[in-house]
């Protein structure tokens, strides 16, 4: 776990980075830390691992107050992943991950072996490995870069906008990643970015941060959502952050019902009974079948673009299961908002 | 002016003393010269006020004239291959500081910082990241460095010494031009290769400067 209490960081110009902070960063969770720029987020986050020290107040890592430590060798227990890697441009993919192992003294072959595994962990190819950064691209280096920040198996993960410079389509790939290799590792991550967006999908805790250094609110996603403790809470969510607490909900409490027979619409199957279009004697709309797992935001806009405001229900498999209406999407998605909104719970 | 072959075939032996000779007194001022750059340098890329002082210095002891530097050095080294290559480092040096100083100033703050970020220590830090990171910058400074101490190691005929340009004088005195012509000669092949080599060394230092971007 990771603590702040009351800690302020001045800047020698004079500027207040990070006012009266007291704030914990659960174990095994992923906080995030958002708020535009010049709000602290990052100040905050380079103080946990002695980038930046605090100029009153304590932080303590796994009830380790970080002053009292040697600030190189705490850096070392720590990963720390920024934004467009900071990879070693000299060193090979395989080299750049062996970096902390190499400091802990493990030897080089140990921590090129420690660095293969991971390579593989971040879904990357051995071949990779003996390529320099600049050969790899944006994504793949940001993936080595977290595989960097992983090789010494740190309990604490700090990411400084590791994501802010790939394209949406790759930048969604690596959050999936993360949230993948996140339920394999269960490491306490402190995640910086400004993109509410990728905040709402990462975060387990969210802390929003005003300029000038406060903290507004720190809350889970769906209550920050629902229940944002003031007007800048709620702007810096956004006009749709009520369909934002909608993508955090999952279909699979939602009724279906059999598929219509007859009609004017008719429910396209293939011989798997896979769902594939929308068809009348004249049209025919392909179909984006939904899981259970897919979110009530998913179904919403799928409900929308459905000639028959029906949306496809299917299994793993794909294999059709039923069909759910638009009205019951909109009545599960009403209920969902004000059941958050008026559920009490602590910040 | 017609080149007396067979002056050379007598005189092989004493081509290739010379030779050595010649580049001994190069290779040296390079050598020392990076033994004070680099220090110098890093405390010139670390402390911003010292660096104006510094590169200042190393441009003033280089409009110093060849022979006035070899002159002032007598009394303290006399006519020995010391003053000759303690003339050469003080001209190596404007070369040498700048452009290490450059280097340093080339890496990305980025990566400098990541290097904090894992843990590693400052010293650590300039060893295996800048001055790796700043070698291309590096190796164009002792490139020009040794190219010119070859080139001005024959002045130093005035106190004696001198290597090839040895020849220049004998050549002269005698109004003989083989000499002059062959000093001439070995100077810039000897020149070349150097330069050559250099350029080999820096290819084999610097594998990730010429990786082809992203191979398929």
């Amino acid at each position: 776990m990771i603590q702040f209490d009351a800690v302020h960081k001045r800047f020698p110009n004079g500027t207040t980075a990070v006012h009266d902070l007291s704030l914990e960063m659960p174990e095994g969770g992923v906080t995030v830390l958002v708020g535009s720029s010049g709000c602290g987020k990052t100040t905050t986050l380079r103080m946990v691992n002695r980038m930046v020290d605090p100029t009153s107040g304590t932080i303590r890592v796994g009830g380790r107050d970080v002053l009292e430590q040697d600030a190189a060798e705490l850096r070392r227990s720590i990963g720390y992943v920024i934004q467009q890697s900071g990879l070693f441009p000299h060193r090979t993919v395989l080299d750049n991950i062996a970096t902390v192992p190499l400091l802990l003294g493990w030897g080089r072959r140990k921590a090129r072996a420690r660095a293969g595994e991971l390579l593989e962990t971040v879904g990357l190819t051995a071949e990779a490995g003996k390529r320099y950064p600049h050969q790899l691209s944006g994504g793949q280096q940001q993936r080595v870069g977290v595989a960097r920040a992983l090789a010494a198996d740190p309990p604490v993960l700090l990411m400084d906008e590791p994501f802010g410079a790939v394209d949406p389509v790759v930048r969604t790939q690596l959050q999936d990643e993360l949230l993948r290799l996140q339920k394999e590792l269960s490491k306490t991550i402190v995640f910086v970015t400004h993109d509410v967006d990728e905040a709402v999908r990462l975060g387990d805790r969210i802390a929003i941060f005003r300029t000038g250094g406060h903290l507004v609110q720190c809350a889970a996603p769906a209550e920050l959502l629902a229940r944002p403790a003031d007007d800048f809470v709620a702007d810096f969510l956004g006009a749709e952050r009520g369909l934002k607490l909608l993508s955090l909900t999952t279909l699979a409490d939602v009724p279906q019902a059999p598929a219509p027979e007859g009609g004017t619409w008719e429910l396209v199957l293939d011989e798997a009974r896979r769902p594939q279009a929308w068809r009348t004697e004249d049209a025919e709309i392909p179909v984006r079948p939904l899981r259970d797992t897919d979110s009530l935001l998913a179904a919403l806009n799928e409900s929308i673009a459905s000639p028959t405001a029906l949306v496809a229900r299917v299994d793993a498999d794909g294999v059709l299961t039923g069909v759910t209406s638009r009205a019951e999407i909109h009545e599960h998605a009403g209920e969902t908002h004000s059941a958050h909104s008026t559920a009490g719970a602590a910040v | 002016m017609s080149i007396d072959w067979s002056w050379i075939g007598d005189h092989t032996d004493d081509l290739t003393t010379l030779t050595l000779s010649h580049l001994q007194a190069a290779l040296s001022a390079v050598f020392f010269g990076l033994l004070i750059s680099l220090p110098l340098a890093v405390v010139a890329h670390r402390i911003r006020p010292l660096r104006g002082l510094l590169l200042g210095l190393s441009n003033v002891l280089f409009t110093i004239p060849s022979i006035a530097i070899f002159v002032l050095l007598l009394p303290v080294s006399g006519l020995t291959r010391t003053t000759t290559v303690i003339g050469l480092t003080i001209y190596t040096l404007v070369v040498l500081l700048r452009n290490t100083v450059e280097g340093l100033d080339s890496v990305p703050a980025k990566t400098k910082e990541a290097a904090k970020a894992m843990g590693t220590r400052p010293f650590r830090t300039l060893l295996t990241v800048e001055l790796p990171l700043a070698l291309p910058v590096i190796m164009a400074g002792v490139r020009i460095a040794t190219v010119m101490s070859i080139s001005l190691v024959s002045v130093a005929t005035y106190i004696g010494d001198g290597g090839l340009g040895q020849l220049f004088t004998d050549g002269f005195q005698r109004n003989y031009p083989t000499p002059v012509i062959v000093g001439v000669a070995l100077t810039l092949l000897l020149a070349l290769v150097a330069d050559a080599l250099l350029v080999a060394l820096q290819y084999v230092l610097t594998p990730w400067t010429h990786r082809k971007q992203r191979a398929a």
